[in-house]
């Protein structure tokens, strides 16, 4: 379970503050999805849970224990970590990417190789790429390197900071479906930060709406999509739907059509 | 007979070990600086603009100047030394170039491989946070080998430059190609000029292949030619440092030159008698004035031949002017009581300066004297060598005899002839043991104020060798054996533009012509 108390995070000195005083629950196997604008201070919310950045106050706990008294790279290897940027790298093969936590962790050879056999299959990409380089990927296919990466040292918390932003529709609803899958069936407690709302509907849980650092909405998507009595709130909740009745209208008339 | 590149492949094997050994150290030592430098600097804005800024200050100083500078700081520092634990290093040759070298090595390095580690792709930093590296992980398993191709490639322009600046280093008494250029400079000698220049840049473009053929076993994953480029490298220098040197540098003597023909010479001279009395000599030539007399007192030399008017004003710096047999006995007792030296004694010729001229030219125009030419000088250009318009010797001619040429120029002295006989300068100021005279029909203008002190030529001896009675013995026929005439006639064996002598024969010429025993 990740428990943020209070977190606050300022980039100049306190004249504002990127993250204002966020507390926040994940429950262990919970898919959260953090939404906002750009600017509302969602990814720096994230990266203080792996200490990529470090809060002024407030504290962030990992199953009851605060992370600070971890060292920052113990830490990071027990959480995979996707974003949008992928940043595999280039002079490493893919097998050598997918495995390297799990090296520095001092893993045996033969177990990482095992490992990072089934995280290929796991992201259903050919075994054959695994002694290709980085650059011979497409994008899609490099982000999926990305997510086997993230989990080869089985992390029980993914990060995932827009990791399908870069990506074409199709590709990214395939590899949205494909985490969401993934998130079941290795038991993870994923925290994914996106500015696309129908994806955070769509795969979470559990939706926070972000605006100026504070958190000003959390609940389940269908609770949400209810209503809110926040207007902004309300205008973000209602795109989806407004986009899935003009589908449907579509669809109903074609068939009244024909 | 003269067969100036039979006599250059002769010495390649002595200059290009030495030349290999000189820039391999210094490029190692490069390496091993930089690298630290690189790490402690690669994430630290603060201290990589100082750093930076003083390594590109470092390659705008002239690199004749920096190797230069070396010197007096070794020698002051080996003084420290000697005086603080009594250990004295060699100030002189290789210690001062290799430091020289070492530090025009980093900037490259360091410049590459700071570029590539700050332009490193921010995901992939991000990245290397991300799965959980340490900061010595990230730098040995991303920032390295990302910064590898840009730090390679910086190594081979620093291996360029090293090799192509160590030729340098012959100034400070260390010998290299170089050799081949400064002493084919003095001597007219262009096969050697060309052949030092086409073997240093031989010897970079091979380094530079080498190292590239490294790069490109690490770039494309061809691990074995990294490491055929490497062992091909190390065996180059290997194969440098198993060649001897001529003459054990332990046990023998040293023998200096300046840079002039006539000192080639008798550095020949000298070493040919030590030798003949079995001892072992390294030659140490095409040396700056005040430096082989700093050599010298600092016993980084044994031996060389200097002129009692320079010694006198510019070593000592008196600015009286005793008469000739005054001034040889009091150089005397002050080189013994001052630095140790011991003046064995004069050769028996004076090397002057004398302002001369071509004589269809002056005898047009009536000039004569000194005191002729200063009607004429404004509309003159007079050329000298390096070291000539910082002489006392100038300041006092143009003072008494109130000499204001249009224009001054600095040649090196081979090259100052011709400037007189193109008509470039009208006026040089030439040695009067010079062998050009005559070849190029100079007419010597005379000094009615005697403003021009005596140079007579003198073998100084540095204190250790003073001690030696061998020495002594080996070279005192010489003093007071060689005649004016002799010395210009064996300078012109080696000046003159057919049938050029070298200065080993020229020697051989002169001792059988003098009947030195």
């Amino acid at each position: 379970m990740i428990a943020l108390r209070g977190v606050c995070k300022t980039f100049d000195g306190g004249a504002s503050y990127a993250v204002r005083d966020v507390s926040l629950e994940v429950p262990a196997r919970t898919f959260v999805a953090i939404v906002g604008d750009s600017g509302s201070g969602k990814t720096t919310l994230l990266k203080t849970i792996n200490r990529l950045i470090e809060p002024e106050a407030g504290e962030v706990y990992i199953n009851g224990e605060p992370v600070r008294s971890v060292a920052p790279h113990e830490l990071r290897r027990r959480i995979g970590y996707v974003f949008q940027g992928v940043g595999l790298f280039p002079h490493l093969s893919i097998a050598q990417n997918i495995g390297i936590t799990p090296r520095l962790a001092g893993w045996p050879e033969e177990a990482i190789r095992a490992r990072v056999e089934e995280l290929i299959d796991l992201v259903r990409l050919p075994r054959t790429f695994l002694t290709r380089r980085p650059a011979e990927l497409s994008g899609g296919q490099r982000q999926r390197v990305g997510i086997a990466r993230a989990l080869a040292a089985r992390p029980a918390i993914v990060l995932m900071d827009e990791p399908f932003g870069a990506l074409d529709p199709v590709t990214r609803d395939g590899l949205g479906t494909e985490c969401r899958r993934l998130h079941e069936s290795m038991r993870l407690t994923t925290v994914m930060v996106t500015h696309d709302i129908l994806e955070a509907v769509l795969l979470a849980d559990r939706i926070c709406v972000m605006r100026r650092g504070r958190v000003v909405a959390d609940g389940e998507p269908h609770e949400l999509l209810a209503g809110h009595p926040d207007p902004a709130v309300r205008t973000l909740m209602d795109m989806p739907r407004r986009q899935a009745e003009r589908v449907r209208a579509l669809l109903e008339e074609r068939a009244a059509r024909e | 007979m003269s067969d100036p590149l039979r006599s250059a492949l002769a010495v390649l094997p002595e200059y290009l070990s030495q030349h290999v050994l000189l820039s391999a150290a210094a490029l190692a030592l490069g390496v091993a600086l930089s690298v630290p430098l690189l790490i402690a600097a690669r994430h630290s804005a603060r201290l990589r603009w100082p750093v930076l800024a003083a390594a590109s200050l470092i390659q705008t100083v002239p690199s004749i100047a920096l190797l230069a500078l070396f010197y007096p700081l070794l020698l002051g520092l080996s003084r420290l030394t000697g005086r603080l634990f009594g250990v004295r290093f060699q100030a002189l040759g290789f210690l001062p170039s290799l430091l020289a070298l070492t530090l025009y090595s980093i900037l490259p390095i360091l410049r590459n491989g700071v570029t590539a580690v700050v332009s490193l792709d921010p995901a992939i930093v991000q990245a290397a946070h991300g799965v959980g590296m340490t900061s010595r992980q990230r730098l040995w398993r991303v920032e390295l080998p990302l910064a590898a191709p840009m730090l390679m490639a910086g190594l081979r322009t620093s291996a360029v430059w090293v090799i192509g600046t160590a030729t340098l280093a012959t100034s400070v008494g260390q010998t290299t190609l170089g050799n081949y250029i400064f002493t084919g400079l003095q001597l007219a000698n262009w096969v050697w000029v060309l052949f030092g220049c086409g073997a240093a840049v031989a010897l970079a473009l091979v380094t530079d292949q080498l190292l590239a053929l490294i790069a490109f076993g690490l770039a494309h994953r061809r691990p074995r030619l990294a490491w055929l480029g490497l062992c091909l490298l190390v065996a180059g220098v290997a194969a440098a440092a198993a060649v001897p040197l001529t003459g054990s540098r332990r046990a023998g003597f040293v023998v200096g030159a300046k840079n002039f023909t006539e000192q080639y010479i008798l550095a020949a001279l000298i070493s040919s008698r030590l030798r003949a009395e079995g001892y072992p000599v390294t030659e140490r030539t095409g040396l700056g004035s005040r430096l082989a007399f700093q050599a010298l007192a600092a016993n980084e030399l044994s031996v060389y031949v200097d002129y009692t008017g320079t010694v006198w004003h510019d070593d000592l710096h008196h600015s009286s002017d005793p008469p000739r047999a005054k001034l040889l006995s009091e150089l005397r007792t002050e080189l013994r009581r001052r630095y140790g030296i011991v003046l064995l004694g004069p050769l028996g010729y004076e090397n002057a300066y004398v302002l001369a001229m071509r004589r269809r030219r002056a005898a047009a125009l009536g000039i004569r004297t000194v005191a002729d030419l200063a009607r004429f000088a404004p509309r003159f250009a007079l050329g000298g060598d390096l070291e000539f318009f910082a002489r006392p010797v100038w300041h006092d001619l143009k003072r008494r005899y109130g000499l204001h040429f249009r224009a001054l120029r600095q040649y090196e002295p081979a090259f100052m002839y011709h400037a007189l006989m193109s008509g470039a300068v009208n006026v040089i100021a030439a040695f009067s043991s010079d062998g050009r005279i005559a070849e190029d029909h100079l007419v010597l203008l005379k000094d009615p104020l005697h403003v021009i002190p005596p140079y007579d030529a003198v073998i100084l001896l540095s204190p250790r060798a003073a001690r030696n009675p061998a020495l002594r013995r080996a070279l005192e026929p010489l003093i007071n054996h060689i005649p004016i005439g002799l010395m210009r006639h064996a300078n012109f064996l080696v000046d003159r533009r057919n049938d050029k002598r070298t200065p080993r024969q020229a020697a051989r010429w002169l001792a059988h012509a003098a009947h030195l025993r």
